[in-house]
């Protein structure tokens, strides 16, 4: 799972509502996986990222590097993009955890596929 | 070089296989790259030649690397219903707009297609020699010309009644093929990972076609399978999201859906058909999840959302549930964390999806998806409906003789308010889609009644 999954995911238990996101991420094996570089692909994910949830899951990875906000013409500034680009597209959870902020819940991470699913008493209706 | 006129005129040959997907396909290139469709045919119907009017080369050029519908476009030149038509149809185009294409230092070739009717090596060697009259300069070369050129004959699409002359003649200058190879290259038959209901490779394309589907876009596919729909997504240029129910599937394990293969191998998965076409990069991720019950953040992130969702036939539609839900002889999961799965109502689970593009879809960007119908009862009002989703298209394919299934092609038009996601409620137009997998056991009532008729006869 990459960090711009975790962006993109939310707790959906029943009565979290938004304070099911960010998921508390927990990584027991992470892998580097290079993936091609195309500033235009990442320069468009920039505005649709939600900083403080991805700077929480690059602080529990450990990642250096990680830029604290978008700056001004990040469109342009290649170094800016390739530190996004490593951040939200190479690092890939493998194995691990994700675990709802408000509810405790756990989602497990295997194979590098998270499994979000839920009983009908823990969603909503 | 040619002086640009307010618009040209191009000749489109379609391929004359899923007609009605065809027109569709076309429309939403064309809006894609910035062309705009007019109206000007009296029939864009099953006819394989079809007039537009463009206004440059290059958007004529961007269509033929995306569609799999038509098979090569001309710069039109001449058209006529009649050789004498098209002769003078000829002399009035422009000479200017021909001369950089026929002057003293090209190479040309002069090639005919007929639809409907076969000529003979004699009857060919005739039309080309008719145009002697153009100002051809250039050296013919048969194997590597510079341009080509065609004469297209029209006899109609009955192949009972051909008639001995053409209904319509067309001359014009090649200028691309389409993709048509795709249809080939990404046959499923050579894929790696397959499933019991991988959608053919030329709709696949067709629907990522449909869904306007762009470089750097994301895609998504919540009842992805075993992914063949993110293929033809990713083929072109946009990164692609899938998740599924099926924890077995997601993570490419069990039996295999190929004859004479009984378990899936250890790559057999989504990852790895991407990296099979060299996609691998345009993978984001797939997960274990439940559409009707989506764990995705609120916020605008997906610019398609192309997806065949199950109806029960060949796979059954499933959603997460509790156990006291569930009726006496559903089988139990294999997994231990997998929730046991509930038969899933066609018309929620349409709803459900309707309602996730609406919240989840960047304002401009389609959903296109695949409803089951049973055709004797279907009218257009059963078509699901938003408020914030404009339908651009409805085509059918039918499945037998009284089921088929409807591409579905809806675009976001209106930004999402919580008011919107009870709206399809307050209307009363699904009532007949209410019933509980009404689809499926119209579909099979049909089938068991069928295969009891011919075991009776067979008996007699």
């Amino acid at each position: 799972m990459k960090l711009l999954t975790h962006n993109l995911l939310s707790s959906h238990v029943r009565g979290v509502g938004p304070r099911g996101f960010p998921l508390r991420l927990q990584a027991t094996e992470v892998r580097i996986s290079p993936v091609e570089f195309n500033p235009d692909f990442v320069a468009r994910m920039i505005p649709k990222v939600e900083w403080a949830a991805l700077l929480e899951a690059a602080d529990t990875l450990h990642l250096v590097e990680v830029p604290k906000e978008p700056i001004q013409g990040y469109e342009h500034d290649e170094r800016f993009l390739r530190k996004m680009h490593h951040v939200l597209l190479e690092v890939d959870v493998l194995e691990g955890t994700l675990q709802c902020p408000e509810s405790g819940r756990l989602f497990p991470i295997s194979r590098g596929i998270p499994n979000m699913l839920l009983s009908d008493e823990e969603t909503e209706t | 070089m040619a002086l640009p006129g307010p618009v040209n005129r191009y000749l489109l040959l379609m391929a004359q296989e899923h007609l009605e997907f065809r027109l569709p396909e076309i429309k939403s290139l064309l809006s894609l790259f910035g062309g705009q469709f007019t109206n000007s045919q009296e029939t864009y119907g099953k006819s394989p030649f079809w007039i537009l009017s463009i206004p440059s080369e290059d958007i004529a050029r961007n269509l033929m690397k995306r569609t799999v519908c038509a098979k090569s476009i001309f710069e039109l030149w001449g058209h006529g219903k009649s050789p004498e038509e098209l002769y003078s149809s000829l002399r009035n185009y422009p000479v200017e707009k021909m001369v950089p294409f026929l002057h003293s230092d090209s190479t040309y070739k002069i090639k005919i297609h007929t639809f409907n009717k076969t000529l003979t090596q004699e009857e060919k060697i005739k039309r080309i020699d008719a145009l002697e009259f153009l100002p051809f300069e250039g050296k013919v070369n048969l194997k590597k010309p510079q341009h080509i050129f065609s004469i297209l004959e029209d006899y109609g699409l009955d192949p009972n009644c051909i008639p001995e002359n053409p209904h319509n003649i067309y001359f014009g200058r090649w200028i691309a093929d389409g993709q048509r190879e795709l249809i080939e290259s990404y046959s499923v038959k050579k894929r790696h990972f397959i499933g019991n209901t991988s959608m053919d490779a030329g709709l696949s394309f067709i629907m990522a076609n449909h869904g306007k589907v762009k470089e750097n876009d994301i895609v998504f596919d919540p009842f992805v399978g075993t992914g063949g729909l993110l293929i033809a997504s990713a083929h072109f240029g946009a990164y692609v999201y899938g998740t599924d129910i099926d924890y077995n599937t997601v993570h490419g394990l069990g039996k295999a859906s190929r004859k004479n293969q009984k378990w899936r191998g250890p790559d057999e998965n989504i990852r790895a058909n991407l990296r099979q076409y060299g996609l691998e990069k345009y993978y984001l991720d797939v997960l274990v999840s439940d559409a009707s019950k989506p764990s995705w953040r609120k916020g605008t992130y997906f610019d398609a959302i192309i997806t065949d969702p199950p109806y029960g036939i060949r796979e059954s539609t499933r959603r997460t549930g509790s156990q006291k839900e569930i009726p006496k002889g559903i089988e139990k999961c294999p997994e231990s964390h997998v929730p046991v799965s509930l038969s899933y109502h066609l018309s929620d689970m349409f709803f459900d999806l309707l309602n996730f593009a609406a919240e989840t879809l960047v304002l401009g960007g389609r959903l296109v998806y695949w409803l089951p119908v049973y055709t004797p009862e279907y009218t257009e009002e059963m078509v699901p409906w938003h408020p914030c989703l404009k339908l651009i298209s409805n085509c059918e394919q039918k499945l037998s003789g009284r089921t088929s299934r409807r591409l579905i092609t809806m675009e976001k038009v209106k930004g999402f308010e919580n008011r919107d996601q009870y709206s399809h409620l307050l209307s009363d137009h699904f009532l007949p889609y209410q019933g509980h997998n009404s689809f499926r056991e119209k579909y099979f009532s049909g089938v068991t009644k069928r295969i009891a008729k011919e075991e009776k006869s067979s008996q007699e």
